[in-house]
Parts: structure tokens; sequence; C-alpha cells
């Protein structure tokens, strides 16, 4: 292959990186560009761009930080579904010989992509918004330690995303698999901007992923409320906490394990190159070192919302406190001495092998306990059958078998056969979807009043939920058995009539989650339509235990007017019981207050600028990127006009507001 | 106009919903043609088939229970039951949390136990029994194609291998491309096949038949094609086999191989009559393009096979580098 020419000006960007000839690509674009173009035009069509700036993309309130991380994650389940319904569809057409309407080197995108963005841009944001809306006012505090980082964390997540959405309109995404082994990821073996646009994604969003990491252990190490131990955290906190430690522990292997790929695609090292020692292995194994524990980032914190729900709704607390707070530690310990299980194919020593099959089975010993603990929980309790609660359900029948599973392949030799085949793409959804997904609509519709203000439509969230579950077990049990028949991931085409009718099946499963998709859009379309009736003036809409609902919905900017007092777990149930939960009280202080700032998401900005020119090779533009967003960050620690006081007077305003709502007549 | 316009499309519906059922039903009988994996026609798929259901076994002693109680106790402390026993501040039981500690412990143990034991015996490095010799097969990866060596009888051929029923063959695996995996569902294990470096796989065919061949890891474009035909053949078809290879006139020598392991898919069985005695080697060691294999080439020809108790097994070039 000859090289491709690099222009000074524009590097390797040229006309011919937009996929005009792709119709269905094309397709694409245009959707997305006139999703945005509407968006844009209905903000500019009601003047809101004032109040969009101030009010929202300069926030460093950690509430509606989160909520941008949750409107990211819906975006891009969107975008990531898409790619899951055409590979499904792709699959049941082409599994009778035919090639489908797909080429292998769209499909091919399209799988790397739907597992990059379900992961990156969907889970991850997902489970970081619940953790930033929920954690601070948990544990009593006013915002997290750092509002400015939690700022440019989001908006480097945001900038990662775009990169990933642009390059579907200029250039294309790697054709290599989620996690982009080489030597296929290559230059050899993928010459394209693909693996770049996925290395510099990633690396931008990783690195705000992982200063969101630190921002939130040092919140809850230090900010918590007077009297509230480490024993008496919500659970919720505790596996914010863990999740948290595994960030900061896991992301720097990341970081560095694309950054030495990175140097094998720039300047020719040979980390993991065939050629002159490179060592592909190597890179498999750091990935995994971090690919692991990120499994256990994204379900930690779901474990937390299953513990909240099923306590808050069962009005009991939670069985076993003591026990489930363990739990969470030894998981958060062993995952970082399981990673070899994704790879017992690769040719390690049968010792090896059984080491670490063995410690992934004592994963599933807190995990175990785990359940038994959500389980009596419930026993003895009163149980409403709510939303959240239904997907708490849903989620431990799912997850059990998801578990099953999982363990059945970290048994080496079971997984010798099952390694790569559907039965490991059925497994992983199991754990995820099952696991991740189902406790972020749960904690979605737990914790959406407190963000708002008013309740979802739970008839719409009961249709949404038992579209999903039934729709998961359609589009996924068939994965099982494919996988028992030998059929491996990844294939573009096919040739089995067999496979072909559970193919279909599949597909068919796949469009009953979209449904339930549909339900939830609809939901919460009907839920803002009918906010007055879905009102909460309490800002305790179901009986809660934890800090969070013992402010209004939504909770005033300051979080609490006056810090609580902790007494034990469950603090704003005892509250409650003692009767000092609704005392309104007499004088308050000043607040002490940090100002919007719109560095973070200048330097989000800057950074889509500075990979789009990485990717591209475009230097110039990559050095004055960089040069930029350095200059930013530093300037704005120059800037003193960053915090200010809110006036005892406007508090007492505020709080009186809400005690009034409170009071009987309303 | 068609005077019922989804009529046709409503009967081929639900015909082909019919028959999907019908397949779906007889999906678990059918386990003989469709269920690879438990359908093994070899030991070592034999023995993973069975860890699969021992261990499922073991597993659905507490999953069973967990989604009983699930439902059992959401249904019976539903808020709308009045009957049942309320203890709002009820949160801890020794009694409960040991036996909740304890079950999950008990099955690991024992799963436990089942992994170290299997791990071992089922190393895919481990030789299976056999009084004589056992077959030995080279297995090399392109892209997209599998190409199989026969060092004892001298022969070569692409995307089809054959094997006696019966006697073992002892599989050393490399990668002339990206990473792959070499898996025969119906065999057992599968391992994967990478550049400069060696593995080994032990298996045994002991029913004849026409095995699926694929590659179980993603490797490019052309990857959904990257299968090949594992033919199980009696003793006397796997001689018939070989003379029959034997016999064609293309001979497998540096240059041939370079065309071969060009990019594309294979869509038909080809067969080399003569094969260069060190290709295998020269490949594994990268040093195709460098005759003799030299230094510059650090990955050092080394004929000694790896032997099974190397904890990692070594890429080639750590073996052995002259200076």
């Amino acid at each position: 292959m000859s090289p491709v020419p690099v222009s000074p000006l524009f590097g390797k960007l040229t006309l011919d990186a937009i996929p005009y000839h792709e119709p269905i690509i094309m397709t694409a674009v245009g959707g997305m560009v006139l999703a945005g173009v509407t968006v844009l035009g209905l903000i500019t069509y009601f003047g809101r761009w004032r109040w969009l700036w101030d009010e929202w993309l300069t926030s460093v309130d950690h509430k509606r930080i989160g909520v941008m991380y949750i409107i990211l994650a819906l975006v891009m389940l969107l975008r990531g579904f898409a790619d899951a319904l055409m590979m499904r569809t792709q699959q049941a057409l082409a599994s009778t010989g035919g090639a489908g309407y797909l080429p292998p080197q769209h499909f091919d995108q399209i799988f790397t992509a739907h597992g990059v963005i379900m992961i990156f841009f969907m889970a991850m944001p997902f489970v970081v918004g619940l953790m930033n809306i929920v954690m601070p006012l948990q544990i009593g505090a006013r915002d997290v330690a750092f509002p400015y980082l939690n700022s440019v964390s989001f908006w480097l997540t945001v900038a990662g995303a775009a990169l990933v959405n642009i390059s579907l309109g200029v250039g294309e995404f790697a054709h290599t698999g989620w996690l982009a082994y080489p030597p296929l990821s290559e230059p050899t073996y993928s010459a394209g901007v693909g693996v770049d646009y996925y290395l510099w994604s990633l690396q931008i969003a990783g690195i705000g992923t992982l200063l969101s990491g630190v921002n939130l252990i040092t919140t809850i190490l230090t900010m918590r409320a007077p009297g509230m131990t480490m024993m008496r955290m919500p659970v919720f906190t505790w596996t914010t906490l863990c999740a948290n430690m595994l960030i900061v522990a896991a992301f720097p292997i990341l970081t560095v394990t694309f950054a030495m790929l990175s140097l094998d695609r720039y300047v020719g090292t040979h980390f993991f190159t065939n050629a002159a020692c490179g060592n592909p292995m190597m890179y498999v194994n750091l990935i995994w070192a971090w690919g692991h524990p990120e499994v256990y980032i994204l379900i930690l914190p779901c474990f937390g919302i299953y513990s909240e729900v099923i306590a808050t709704f069962s009005s009991k607390r939670l069985f076993g406190y003591t026990s489930m707070v363990y739990a969470t530690v030894a998981i958060t310990v062993l995952s970082f001495v399981v990673w070899l299980h994704h790879f017992f194919t690769m040719g390690s020593g049968a010792d090896v092998n059984a080491f670490f099959g063995i410690m992934t089975m004592i994963i599933s010993i807190p995990t175990g306990v785990k359940i038994f603990n959500w389980l009596f929980t419930m026993y003895r309790g009163r149980v409403r059958i709510e939303v959240p609660v239904l997907w708490t359900l849903g989620f431990i029948i799912t997850f059990v078998i998801g578990g099953m599973t999982g363990v059945l392949m970290a048994v080496p030799p079971a997984d010798f056969v099952l390694h790569n085949s559907l039965f490991l793409i059925a497994h992983f959804h199991n754990a995820i979807i099952g696991g991740v997904v189902f406790g972020c609509m749960a904690g979605f519709n737990y914790w959406f009043p407190k963000a708002f203000g008013f309740r979802l439509d739970p008839r719409l969230g009961k249709i949404s939920f038992w579209f999903w579950l039934v729709g998961f077990y359609v589009a996924f049990m068939p994965l099982y058995a494919l996988g028992l028949m030998g059929m491996t991931r990844r294939l573009d085409h096919l040739n089995n009539p067999v496979w072909h009718v559970y193919l279909v099946v599949a597909m068919f499963g796949a469009v009953l989650i979209l449904f339930g998709i549909f339900a939830q859009i609809a939901q919460i379309v009907v839920s803002v339509v009918n906010r007055e009736k879905l009102r909460d003036l309490t800002g305790d809409p179901w009986n809660g235990r934890t800090l969070e609902w013992a402010v209004s919905s939504p909770p005033p900017f300051y979080n609490f007017a006056r810090i609580p007092h902790v007494r034990g777990v469950d603090a704003f149930w005892d509250m409650k019981q003692s009767g000092e939960a609704s005392a309104l009280h007499a004088g308050y202080s000043r607040i002490h207050m940090p100002r919007n700032t719109g560095t973070g998401v200048i330097l989000g900005g800057l950074s889509i600028v500075l990979g789009f020119a990485l990717v591209w090779h475009i230097w110039w533009l990559a050095g004055l990127g960089f040069a930029a967003m350095l200059a930013l960050a530093i300037s704005h620690t120059f800037d003193e006009n960053r915090d200010y006081y809110v006036s005892s007077r406007e508090v007492a305003r505020i709080e009186a507001q809400y005690f009034q709502q409170l009071s009987p007549e309303n | 106009m068609d005077p019922e316009p989804f009529g046709g499309l409503l009967r081929r519906t639900s015909r082909w919903l019919v028959r999907a059922s019908a397949v779906l039903a007889a999906a678990p009988l059918l386990g003989g043609c469709q269920m690879a994996l438990m359908n093994p026609a070899g030991p070592i798929g034999a023995e993973e088939k069975s860890i699969i259901l021992l261990a499922t076994g073991l597993m659905l002693i507490v999953v069973i229970p967990v989604i009983v109680m699930t439902i059992a106790f959401a249904w019976r402390y539903r808020a709308s039951n009045e009957n049942a026993t309320y203890a709002p501040d009820w949160h801890h039981s020794n009694w409960i949390e040991a036996i909740g500690w304890a079950i999950p412990c008990l099955i690991v143990l024992a799963l436990g136990d089942v992994t170290w034991a299997s791990s071992h015996k089922l190393d895919p490095w481990a030789r299976i029994p056999y009084a004589g010799k056992p077959l030995e097969v080279e297995v090399v990866s392109l892209d997209w194609k599998w190409l199989f060596i026969y060092p004892q009888y001298h022969v070569a051929s692409v995307n089809e291998l054959a094997m006696p029923i019966g006697r073992p063959v002892h599989f050393r695996l490399t990668s002339a491309t990206v990473m792959n995996s070499f898996f025969i569902p119906r065999l057992g294990s599968q391992i994967y096949t990478m550049t400069g470096m060696e593995t080994q796989l032990n298996l045994r065919a002991d029913r004849p038949g026409v095995y699926q061949g694929i590659s179980a890891n993603y490797s490019g474009k052309g990857f959904a094609d990257m299968k090949f035909k594992a033919l199980a053949l009696g003793p006397s078809g796997f001689k018939a086999w070989i003379a029959r290879a034997g016999t064609a006139k293309a001979r497998l020598d540096l240059a041939s191989y370079k065309t071969l392991s060009m990019h594309g898919v294979a869509r038909a069985a080809t067969y080399y009559g003569a094969v260069d005695p060190m290709l295998y080697d020269k490949i594994l060691n990268r040093c195709v393009d460098t005759t003799p294999c030299t230094d510059d080439a650090p990955h050092l020809a080394t004929t000694k096979p790896m032997t099974p108790d190397m904890a990692m097994r070594m890429p080639a070039s750590t073996s052995k580098h002259k200076s």
C-alpha cells in the first residue's frame, strides 16, 4: 500500500474521507445532523441560549452535571442500540448464505462502535451521572470536592463521545472489536484512521473518568456530614467509593496501554507489533487488567442502587449492612486478580489458568451474599412493587442466570469451547443488561423525582420494564443456544438454516427491547406533560431512608441549608422517626458556593479539536489545540473570582418556600 | 387491488412462525445434529461437555432457589398483603448471614476442585495417551485461511484437515498474520494462534465425519469465511487422503507460500504434494523472507518443542538469542 500523502495543512484529511458512496452511513449522518440542527434551532427559536449557557453548560453543580451525564448516556444508548439492531438484522438476513445489507468493513465498524459506545458512552456516563447526582446528597454535602474539575470531567467525556460520532461522517471507526487487540489494530493491518479515532476518543474520555474518580473519592472521604462514619454511609455511597477506587486504580492502565499502542501507530515503536520483538500478548493482558475492573466499576454502583431501592420500597432497613459493605470491598479487591479469564485460550499453563479460574469463582461468593441480603431485606418487609422494584426483581432473576454462565466460563476447559462464542455474548449481555442497565433504569426511576421535582409516569415505566425484560430473554437466550451450537461472534455472514431461525428470534427480541426504549421515551415525554399531576412537593416521594430525601425536590443548589447530624445508618429514616426531619430551623448562616465557569466546556471543545487533529495528523492544529487547552487550564487557576456566598436571608427565603410546600394544606 | 393486501404476508409470517417454533421446540432433541458442544466427537470435547453439565448442575443448586425465593418473597411480602409479618427494624441474623456466605463458599469449593483438576487434565498441551505416535500437524493461520502441514507425510493442505479416527493429533500452531483461534467445536478445545509464537493442542476424533472448523477470534475483513473442513476418517480413508494429497502437483516452498499468504479467502480446499520441511519453523520464527534465518531476524529457529509445564508459553524469540 502506498503511504497516504500528508498535507501540511490538512494532514491525511481529504474530501474522500466523507463516505458519500455509503448510503446507510450517509443516512445515519444525515439523521444525526438533522436531529442536531433541530435541537439547535429549537434553542434559538425559544431564545434559550443564554439560559443554556448560564444554567447548564457552565454549571459546576453536581446535580446538573449528573443530569447532563445521563442525557449523554440516553442519547448514546440510542446510537449504540441502533448499532445493535443493525447487527441483529444483518446476522438474521445473512445467515442463509446471502451477504445481507452490510459489507464486512461496515459490519466490523458497527460491532466495534456498539461495544465502545455502550460501555464508555452509555453505561459509564449513566453510572457516573447517578453517582454525581445522588452521592453528595447522601453524605450531606453541598457539592463535590472539586466542582470545576467535575465540569471538566464531564466535558471531556462528551468530547470523547463526539469524536466517536464524528468518525461516522468523517473517515471511519475502528474495525477491530471494542478492545482493539493488536496486531489487528497495528498500522500493518489497520492503516486507516479508525483505530486513531478509537484511541483518542477513549483517551480523552478516560482522562475525564479518571479525574471524576479522584473527585468523588475525595468527596466521600472528606465531606461527609458530621456523625456519618464510614460504617454509616449509605450502601450506594459505599459502592460509589469502591467503584471510584477502581477507576483510579484501573484507568491509568488503560491510558498507558493506549499510549503505547498510539506510539506504535504514530512513531513506529514495537510494543505490540508482530515484528521486532513486539508482544501483542502484553496488550491483551494490560487491556484486561483495566477491562475486568471496568466491569465492576459499572456493576458496583448498580448493586448500590438495588440496595437503596430494595430497602426503601420494603420499608425496612437493609438486611446485613455490614456484610454488604464487606462484600463490596471484597469484590473491589478481587476484581483485580481475575483478568486472565478473558483469555484462557491464549495458552497460559494449566496452573495459571486454574488460578484465575478459581479467583473468578471466588468473586461470586460476595456477590451471592449480596443477593441473599437483598432477598432477606424483602423478607418481613412491606414491598411496594413500584417501577424501581420491578427493575430490581428483574435484575436478581436475570443476574443469577448471567452469574451462573459466567462462573461456568471461569472453568478453563469449559471456556476452551465457549470462548468467543455467542454463549459468551449472551453471558456478558446477561450481566451488563441484567445488572447495569436494569440498575440504571431502577436508579433513573427512583431518583428522577429528586432531580426534577416530579415522578415518572409509572404505567409507561412498567410497560417499558416488561418490554425490556421479555425482549432481553427473547434476544439473548437464542444466543446461548447458538454458542452451544458452535457459532462464534462477529460473523458478518454465515450459512446455516437452523442458526438462521435462532438469529431471527434474537432479532425479534431486539425489536421488543426497541419498544421498551420507545416506552421509556414516551414515559419521559408524558411525565413532563403531566408534571403537575406527578409533582412531588415533599421531597420524599418514596418514604426514603437516606439523606437525599431530606431536602426538597429538586434540591436547592446548595443542597442542605444546614448540614444534618447523622446518628446511624439510614440517617433520614431516623430523623423522621424522631420528628426532626420536618422541623423548620430558626436561623441560617450564609453558604459558601462555587461560581459557574465556562472553562470546562471550552476545554472539552478544545479537546475535540485536539483529538480530531491527532487522528488526521494535522500537526499544527493539534499543537494549537493542546497549547490552548494548557493556556486555558493555567489561566483558570489565576481566576480569583470563583466562589461566592449565598446570604442567610436568601437561604431562609428558599427554605421557607420548601416548608410551606410541606405544610398540610398542600 | 389485492383483495387481502396483508393476507399473503400474514400467511407467510404465520407459516414461518410455526416452522420457527417447531425448530426451537425441537432444539434440545436436535442435540444430535445441532448442539455441537453437546454432541462431541472426541474425548476432549466429551470431557468438556461433562464439565459444562456438572458445573451448571452445581450452580443450579443455588440459582433455582434464589429465583424461587425472589418471586416468593416479593409476592408474600407485597405491601397489599396485610397478613404477612412486618418487622421494619429486623436487619440482622447471624444464622442467615452464615448460611448466605457458606452456601456460595461450598459451591465454589466444589467448583474450584473441578477447575484445578480439569485445567490440568485438559491443558491443551497435555498429550492424549496413545501407544503409537500421534499424528503431527503444523497449523498456520493466514489472512483468511488455514494452512495444515503434515510433517510425517510431507504434504500440506489449505482449509481441509484430515485425521484418522482414534489416533490423537498433536497440533503445533502459529500465525502468519493477526491473532486467530483454531477451533473445531465438535472436537473440543480451541487455542489462539499468534505470530512469532507457538501454541499447542491435542485432540482426537473418535467418530468419523466432516466437522466444521473455524477461526474463533476475529481477524479482519475475511474472518467470516475463515473456515475449514475437519475430516475424521477411518484408517484406510486417511491413508487414501494422504496419498491423494501426495499426488498434488503443487509444492509448498517459500515462493508458493508467499503467494498463498497473500490476503484473500480460499473458497475450496487445496493440496500440496511436497513441503519444504523447514517452512513451519521459518514461519514461526518470522524468517520466511530471510534465508537462512539470521540474527537480524531475532526469532531464531528452534525446533525443540515447548514443554507444557512452562508457565507462560514463551514466544520463540525469547527462547534463544545468538549474539
